[in-house]
């Protein structure tokens, strides 16, 4: 009996993947991705896929924001709502972002209904939005809440908050209508990040001062990549709260505001090994 | 006003721009700039009214004016009237037919390069369907070099892109090892860097020259970074051997990106003064992709693929090595499933080669696109087939830190086997030499490590892999 080769040939040089999460050394079957790399893959689009198009549990995360809520009713005086763009679904939403970015009437007269345009203004508030991971806020955006809050009562000033809101197919930008019409100094929407292959989970913060209409990206501040795997919900609040109080003694937003808190990055690995 | 009779209906097209727009096949983008034809019957009555336009009509009328726009002022004043000569009489229409006619021979085509606009290539790519953009674009052939030759009949390159998401040396090294390893890295090795900054691109810079002196390898380096920032490395003194910029179509996107022709040309010429290229001197790497003169407010009402071909008439400017349509990364917005990108993809590939540049293709998609591996499956196998010079070649295809996917260093070996393409000549020598290849046309990969590497990986401290 002649002995077999092996059918898939493993490359020598795959413990590369101790010191990057690059899919190296995947070795071959032919020239070709082995069965073992290639369903690896498919996994990873999938779970990427499904945070985009399944829709954002909202009745679970109402009643979650609600019980936040009863629980730190000295910051939370309202109870949360919940707000609609004019992208009526997820085929539209991906489509026309200027949608998205704008309050349907109904969601727009209700905010309006509230009164807040006529009070006195808010210092705060905070909008969630589904944006193109429904992952990324249903895994964090509660977590990064708890942290965020208890970071704020800690804080030398005080802080007045306007009601929890959540979006549904909302941008980035929403957060200039709702928080416009919430009557709040700042706004910060929290939004499930464009899902990467390795990271469907991600939720994005971005910090704007005197929201309204006409501002761009340039009048925004913003922290990404939070999740489990990546920045954690306590550090996430840190680098917002120190965003905040520099946002309200400047008042300022973007980019003459320069997050110093971000730490340098540090070498991780051994350099470029492959010089001599 | 442009007018059309199909029996007794009539139909008006006000300007030549909206019956561009009218006439292309449809894709999100368009939809969303408001330019698209409003029923499927509007886009072939419009395609129509496109095929009678003679090729002339571009010569007198600008899509966007020649005072406000200095590409449509850098199209205009370089045409060349001798080169369009055999073409002159033609409509649209027959444009195509001459095109796909054994008239256009390689050499023909090379000939009137110099002759035609992109609003011309752009107008008869709307009238094409696929099969024709691939059957043209294969006669065209344009090649490039610095120490490797890219575009020769037969050769398909490569991109080595080695990105990571804090530009970690180790982390790079690996990539690059991996697609070294895999035969990848012929057209260039390209960092998009995590951090954009002159002492980050020169921090790169300087291990990637290091790495090909060492290795002695016949490639080229290039940090896609600002080109201000590129004139700045190469006032430092920093190894650059390409100047990247992404370009587009109007001036006012290049305005949005930081740059002028003014700039480009500056770049160009400091990137020659240092004299680094072996076998040429094609200095500039151009990145272009459908729908970034929308994203920056700065279409004119211009369809976006029309756009698109104008950002051709920049690069063919500077003489460029590698121009790469970046095809599927800008969203759904623009191009909203496989269908869209692929289209986008040939028309690109199409109009880039007949106006004589060296095309390659990102084949690629992001995770909110309509769009999987097996898309890119297609697009690839298209484009090899028509001919295009390089493909992006990433681990896995898994860009972690872009957040995309593109083409890996397994799918370039895979078009290598099935159309029998090989890398460029210096390239596939270097890979039999190296003793990376076990043959001697960069197809089979050897089974052992090959003896320069085993040296390398000796260096890494045992026991810390984490599968």
């Amino acid at each position: 009996m002649t002995e077999c080769k092996p059918v898939v040939t493993e490359n020598p040089w795959r413990r590369l993947s101790a010191w990057t999460d690059a899919r190296i050394g995947l070795g071959r079957a032919g020239i070709s991705l082995p069965t073992r790399e290639m369903l690896a893959f498919q996994l990873a689009h999938a779970q990427a896929r499904d945070a985009v198009h399944l829709p954002l549990d909202t009745d679970q995360l109402m009643a979650d924001l609600k019980e936040l809520t009863g629980s730190r009713k000295t910051l939370l005086r309202h109870d949360p709502v919940h707000l609609q763009s004019q992208a009526c679904d997820r085929i539209t939403y991906l489509q026309r972002p200027d949608l998205g970015r704008r309050l349907s009437s109904q969601s727009s007269e209700e905010l309006d209904r509230r009164g807040h345009s006529g009070a006195s203004p808010v210092d705060l508030a905070l909008v969630i939005a589904d944006g193109l991971s429904s992952y990324g806020v249903q895994q964090n955006a509660i977590a990064f809440l708890e942290a965020l809050l208890t970071d704020i009562e800690a804080d030398d000033q005080s802080w007045e908050l306007a009601p929890l809101v959540v979006v549904s197919q909302g941008r980035v930008a929403i957060g200039d209508d709702v928080g416009h019409r919430l009557n709040a100094r700042c706004v910060v929407v929290l939004i499930g990040e464009r899902p990467g292959l390795s990271s469907p989970d991600s939720l994005g913060l971005y910090l704007t001062w005197q929201p309204g209409p006409g501002l761009t990206d340039a009048s925004r501040n913003c922290i990404s990549n939070i999740r489990p795997a990546g920045l954690s919900w306590g550090e996430a609040s840190k680098r917002l709260m120190y965003l905040l109080r520099e946002a309200r003694r400047q008042k300022v937003s973007g980019v003459p505001l320069k997050d110093r808190s971000e730490e340098t990055v540090i070498e991780q690995g051994i350099g470029n090994f492959l010089l001599r | 006003m442009y007018r059309y009779s199909l029996g007794d209906r009539r139909w008006q097209f006000a300007t030549l721009a909206e019956l561009m727009a009218r006439a292309t096949p449809a894709r999100s983008g368009d939809r969303l700039a408001g330019v698209i034809a409003h029923t499927a019957e509007e886009r072939v009555v419009a395609q129509m009214a496109l095929a009678d336009l003679p090729l002339k009509t571009f010569l007198n009328e600008a899509l966007i004016p020649y005072e406000q726009d200095e590409v449509t002022r850098l199209i205009f004043d370089d045409h060349d009237p001798v080169a369009f000569e055999p073409v002159s009489h033609l409509t649209v229409g027959d444009f195509r037919n001459w095109l796909l006619s054994d008239h256009a021979t390689p050499e023909m085509l090379a000939s009137i390069r110099a002759g035609i606009t992109p609003e011309m290539v752009a107008a008869v790519s709307k009238i094409m369907r696929n099969q024709d953009l691939i059957l043209v674009a294969a006669k065209c052939q344009v090649q490039t070099a610095f120490r490797s030759t890219i575009g020769l009949p037969g050769r398909m390159s490569t991109r080595l892109q080695p990105n990571h998401p804090t530009d970690d040396m180790t982390g790079i090294a690996a990539s690059i090892l991996d697609g070294l390893l895999y035969g990848s890295g012929d057209a260039v090795i390209g960092i998009n860097p995590a951090t954009d900054s002159v002492s980050q691109s020169v921090r790169l810079l300087q291990m990637m020259d290091e790495v090909i002196r060492q290795y002695e390898i016949p490639t080229q380096s290039c940090v896609l970074t600002h080109v201000t920032n590129t004139l700045e490395a190469i006032e430092q003194k920093a190894p650059v051997d390409l100047v990247f910029q992404s370009i587009g179509g109007t001036e006012a996107t290049n305005r949005s990106f930081g740059f002028d022709l003014a700039t480009l040309a500056e770049a160009r010429d400091a990137a020659l003064s240092l004299n680094r290229g072996t076998v040429g001197n094609n200095v500039m790497y151009f990145e272009t992709g459908q729908g970034s003169a929308l994203s920056a407010d700065a279409h004119h009402g211009v369809d976006q693929q029309t756009c698109e071909a104008r950002a051709y008439a920049v690069a063919r400017k500077f003489q460029p090595l590698l121009v790469n349509t970046v095809v599927g990364f800008i969203g759904p917005e623009y191009l909203f499933d496989g269908k869209e990108i692929t289209r986008a993809g040939l028309e690109d590939h199409f109009c880039g080669k007949l106006l004589g540049l060296p095309m390659g293709c990102d084949i690629c998609y992001t995770n909110h696109a309509e769009a999987d591996q097996n898309d890119m499956d297609n697009l690839l196998t298209l484009l090899g087939v028509a001919g295009c010079n390089f493909i992006m070649g990433i681990p896995g295809s898994d860009d972690i830190m872009l957040n995309y996917q593109t083409t890996s260093f397994h799918d370039a070996l895979y078009l290598r086997r099935v159309l029998d393409k090989r890398p460029a000549p210096e390239f596939e020598q270097w890979l039999t030499r190296m003793q990376i290849f076990r043959d001697t046309e960069g197809k089979v990969p050897a089974e052992a490590l090959p003896d320069a590497f085993r040296e390398s990986l000796a260096r890494l401290p045992e026991g810390q892999g984490n599968d």
